[in-house]
């Protein structure tokens, strides 16, 4: 009987293991809408892993990639807004709950943990979808990340009206690790 | 004991999964981080700086170089006089720049192309400078009076290679050597061919404010020359989409080919002019 579950459980172990996913595909966009100026800027360099025997659930955005309409934006965003030199990732480590692994369709679900950017870590609550499909797994979400919240200074001279806060749209296409 | 055993692996795997997930990851992911921002603008002061406009990006310099600060009250130390750049730089994409300007000095036209070859960078695959080729043709506009010059006369090339490294956020230094050549010159004490290596730094004070300093060490002045070596310091303002460098150096020249070769202010002897660079950046092209 003991040998039994000792089997069962390893075999789950081993399942585990395989039950990991890679980003595929990413798209990271995000959204500021002032008053003088809407800036948005997307990132496909995000890369991801998502376990599904635990529900855990990591990702990391390098913050040079974001792409911008203006080069000047970028930079703006990088030397002065997110000082990427000094902290040149952000990450999210968590675990998502409110799934279940053998529904169709998409489902909503949330993700819980520890969201890191401008070096200031956060826990937050990320509501979005997951959905299983063809063996791939699609995680799309929204959000709103306030600057003042990760230390994200506006300087006094720069033209542009910031929102204080900017709306994140994540998606993530996993596929199953080889 | 054996369901010891059982839990104990258990437990081991999931500490393992809860801590290594997200460093799995930055295993996995290709690292390589360029470098950017390393100078403010397309000059450091006088001569340029590594950085080309962005694709699509167009930039309008307006600099400005007032007499010098020795001439005293009577001239208001040097802002009666003036002399005047007005230019143009375009990015071809992001890293092929095009540029046109005119200057008040000897009514001269120049325009130039620069092309950044290498990108500092680090993580898996490492550079450890940003390396920018440039040439330039000036041409000294005939004036009514006619003068004996032919076309080919009037013209003076310039090649230059600039060596970046952005050694922190804050701090970034270059070399640049380059090589003037003026078909014709005019006095005995002049070389057709010059070759200078200009130092140059900048170090920022606060996110929008930084101060820099150039210096131009000429390889090869004729024995009688009584130009000297130029010499530059400025404070640059970024205020969003502008550029202001307010300097202050020994040379009215606003382009290579005079800060190199005819440099005619003594720094150390109050010839010192104030001037400004204003830069305005558009995007007029799409990026993608």
């Amino acid at each position: 009987m003991r040998l039994g579950v000792c089997i069962i459980l390893t075999c789950f172990f081993v399942n585990g293991n395989a039950q990991k996913f890679t980003t595929e595909k990413s798209q990271i966009t995000f959204f500021s809408d002032a008053a003088i100026e809407d800036i948005a800027a997307t990132n496909i360099k995000a890369a991801g892993l998502f376990d599904v025997s635990t529900s855990e659930i990591v990702f990391s955005v390098p913050i040079k990639d974001f792409e911008f309409e203006k080069s000047l934006m970028k930079e703006h965003f990088n030397e002065k807004y997110m000082e990427s030199d000094k902290y040149p990732k952000s990450t999210f480590k968590g675990k998502v709950a409110g799934y279940d692994v053998s529904k169709p369709g998409k489902q909503t679900a949330t993700a819980k943990g520890t969201l890191t950017i401008h070096g200031i870590s956060k826990e937050v609550d990320i509501p979005g979808t997951v959905q299983f499909e063809n063996g791939k797994v699609l995680i799309d979400a929204v959000f709103k990340v306030k600057l003042a919240d990760y230390k994200i200074k506006i300087p006094q001279l720069l033209w542009q009206n910031i929102a204080e806060e900017v709306e994140v749209k994540l998606n993530f296409e996993f596929k199953a690790q080889s | 004991m054996k369901r010891l055993i059982l839990l104990l692996t258990f437990a081991g795997h999931q500490v393992y999964a809860q801590d290594d997930l997200l460093s799995e990851l930055e295993k996995k992911s290709d690292d390589t981080e360029y470098a950017f921002a390393t100078f403010k603008g397309t000059r450091v002061i006088n001569g340029f700086s590594v950085e080309t406009k962005g694709k699509g990006e167009l930039e309008f310099i307006f600099a400005h170089r007032f007499g010098t600060l020795n001439e005293g009250s009577y001239t208001l130390w040097g802002l009666d006089d003036s002399f005047v750049r007005l230019g143009l730089e375009y990015g071809l994409t992001d890293r092929l720049g095009i540029g046109l300007g005119r200057t008040s000095i000897d009514n001269t036209i120049d325009s130039y192309l620069r092309y950044k070859l290498f990108r500092q960078s680090k993580g898996t695959s490492s550079f450890p400078f940003t390396i920018t080729v440039a040439g330039t043709i000036n041409y000294k506009t005939p004036s009514t009076k006619g003068e004996a010059l032919t076309s080919e006369d009037r013209i003076a090339y310039v090649g230059q290679l600039n060596l970046a490294r952005k050694f922190s956020s804050k701090f970034s230094a270059q070399l640049t050597p380059m090589i003037v050549h003026r078909n014709t010159v005019e006095q005995s004490y002049e070389n057709n061919d010059d070759a200078a290596l200009a130092f140059a730094a900048r170090y920022k004070v606060t996110k929008s404010v930084s101060v820099s300093g150039e210096y131009n060490y000429r390889l090869s002045p004729h024995t009688d020359s009584p130009y000297f070596d130029a010499i530059g310091f400025g404070v640059d303002i970024e205020t969003g989409g502008h550029v202001f460098q307010l300097v202050f150096t020994n040379t009215r020249g606003m382009f290579d080919r005079w800060v190199v070769a005819e440099t005619s202010g003594d720094f150390f002897d109050g010839d010192i002019h104030f001037g400004f660079n204003i830069t305005r950046v558009f995007q007029i092209g799409k990026r993608k």
